[in-house]
């Protein structure tokens, strides 16, 4: 199948103050595949992920320098709508953070606040976000209960689901499973594989085992340099630099 | 030689159960001291009926009806002004070294002697602005004294609120204004109703910055518009201890003023706080 381009980095630098933290990086996120960020701790992962939906203008003496696209367009040209940008571009983060409201609250979050009012519609929407996010056998009769008295696993399926309302295009993942259990892990997991259909997925983790399951790309980062990218299958079998190799082998990291 | 250690833990859990009596046995005997010496005087007629004959018979209602507009009108006051002076210190303002300084002479100001701005309200709120000695004028001042109050507690409250909150909001798309109003301020409102609470005790309690603001401390009827001045019990005890000429009914009576603030301060919290326990709870928290 022919892959479709979606997301392309154009040596992309960036700079917390004077630390420079991504070095040259250029790559390419095909639609409706998994891509996989890997490398070892501080190697700048979460710093690259965050840039896709401009989350890291909110750290203070952050310079970006390169160009980033989303279907052709640089997402960091001035007329560009940041927060039109982030409905296009969902994020779910590390940690489980559910707001401290409902769970329909939470899942509708996003359309309430790009003007959606419907009653009905909210409802619907909610509806399918959940089932889309394999939660909603186990929280449909408490929905409007709040979103604490869910366990971590259940809390980051409905962090996704809540991204999923607003109906992103990419959906970024950043260490979604580093704070969960192996069995919630893996129905992450299973979820994100489902959700490639319909979404560009990328996703960081420091699991090299993870990457190599869910993922269809890899990109392996050392100390803010992309030292390789390619097909997983590739990465995990046939890395083409032997540092690669050390890595997913287990000599370091 | 080795102390024993869980004799040392003893003994420190011991010093500091003492230390909790003693503080304990203050604060009954305060609450104890005032009610068996203020609640003897307390009647229908004291808490509805105006002062008569030179302030040794009669009720003390105007100061009470005077206290609680002075409490809801200076937190009306501090309130607004408080959480957004807050919220542009703790969301928006982008540079550090000025929030420092803004942060610094906040706190100055909160340990300014509140007489201070008793001057203050008469210089600006009662002269300049012609309000002249009232309820606003009293309102504005009380209002002005807890707001470094207000602004403190309000700002933890905002800083406690998870990072990862805000940026979840703005992940999903929503803009900054969205996010203060949708998610921070609702998870900071326990934390800034603490400081209301506060405040509300403080306002209650202070005579000096209404002495010349707000205060008369004798008056044979009620208040009849913000425009127009008042009794106060704080103030009203004072007068009381301090004037007059028949200290035999005049102490009593200041006693019972002295229950009556206790209690119309406890109220008034208990509403605060009933508020914070359903925001809690509504949330999570």
């Amino acid at each position: 199948m022919e892959s479709e381009l979606k997301i392309r980095l154009e040596t992309v630098n960036f700079f917390y103050g004077k630390q420079q933290a991504l070095k040259d990086i250029s790559f390419e996120v095909y639609k409706n595949k998994v891509t996989a960020v890997i490398g070892p701790s501080g190697c700048g992962k979460s710093t690259l992920i965050r840039l896709f939906n401009r989350m890291n203008e909110l750290i203070p003496n952050t310079r970006l320098e390169g160009k980033i696209r989303l279907d052709r367009q640089n997402i960091y040209e001035p007329q560009v709508d940041v927060v039109e940008l982030r409905r296009r571009v969902g994020m779910v983060f590390q940690k489980p953070n559910p707001f401290p409201k409902s769970i329909f609250e939470n899942v509708s979050y996003g359309l309430a606040v790009n003007g959606i009012k419907d009653r009905d519609y909210l409802a619907e929407k909610v509806e399918r976000s959940l089932k889309d996010a394999a939660l909603w056998k186990e929280v449909s009769g408490r929905l409007y209960k709040s979103a604490l008295a869910l366990s971590g696993g259940q809390q980051q399926r409905l962090c996704i689901a809540r991204a999923l309302a607003v109906e992103p295009e990419v959906i970024l993942f950043d260490e979604p499973c580093s704070a969960l259990d192996p069995t919630a892990t893996l129905k992450i997991e299973e979820l994100i594989q489902r959700l490639k259909e319909k979404y560009t997925i990328i996703i960081v983790t420091h699991n090299m085992q993870q990457a190599a399951r869910i993922s269809d790309q890899t990109a392996f980062l050392m100390l803010g340099e992309l030292i390789e990218y390619d097909l997983t299958n590739k990465i995990f079998t046939s890395p083409s630099k032997k540092i690669t190799e050390d890595y997913i082998t287990g000599r370091f990291g | 030689m080795k102390m024993n250690k869980s004799l040392d833990q003893k003994i420190g859990f011991s010093l500091i159960f003492s230390m909790m009596l003693i503080t304990l046995f203050f604060l009954g005997s305060l609450v104890y001291f005032i009610a068996v010496r203020g609640a003897g005087i307390i009647s229908w007629q004291f808490l509805t009926d105006v002062p008569r004959e030179a302030m040794t018979k009669g009720g003390v209602a105007p100061a009470i009806v005077g206290t609680f507009y002075l409490m809801l009108g200076s937190v009306l006051v501090a309130l607004p002004l408080g959480v957004a002076c807050a919220i542009y210190l703790c969301e928006y303002s982008p540079k550090k070294t000025i929030v420092n300084l803004i942060r610094i002479s906040i706190n100055n100001l909160a340990g300014v002697p509140s007489v201070v701005f008793g001057l203050f309200g008469l210089a600006v709120f009662v002269k300049f602005f012609g309000f002249g000695v009232s309820i606003l004028s009293g309102c504005l001042t009380l209002g002005i004294m807890v707001l470094p109050n207000i602004i403190s507690a309000s700002q933890e409250a905002l800083i406690a609120v998870p990072q990862s909150h805000r940026e979840a909001s703005l992940a999903l798309g929503a803009t900054q204004w969205q996010t203060i109003k949708k998610v921070v301020l609702p998870g900071s409102l326990p934390g800034i109703l603490t400081g209301v609470i506060l405040s509300i005790g403080r306002v209650a309690g202070e005579t000096a910055p209404i002495l010349f603001t707000a205060g008369t401390f004798y008056m044979r009827g009620f208040p009849k518009s913000p425009l127009s001045e008042t009794m106060v019990l704080p103030y009203h005890i004072y007068a009381l201890m301090t004037e007059g000429v028949h200290p035999e009914f005049q102490v009593k009576i200041a006693y019972g003023c002295a229950f009556i603030l206790l209690i119309l301060v406890l109220l008034v919290s208990s509403f605060a706080i009933i508020l914070r326990q359903q925001q809690r709870s509504r949330y999570g928290i």
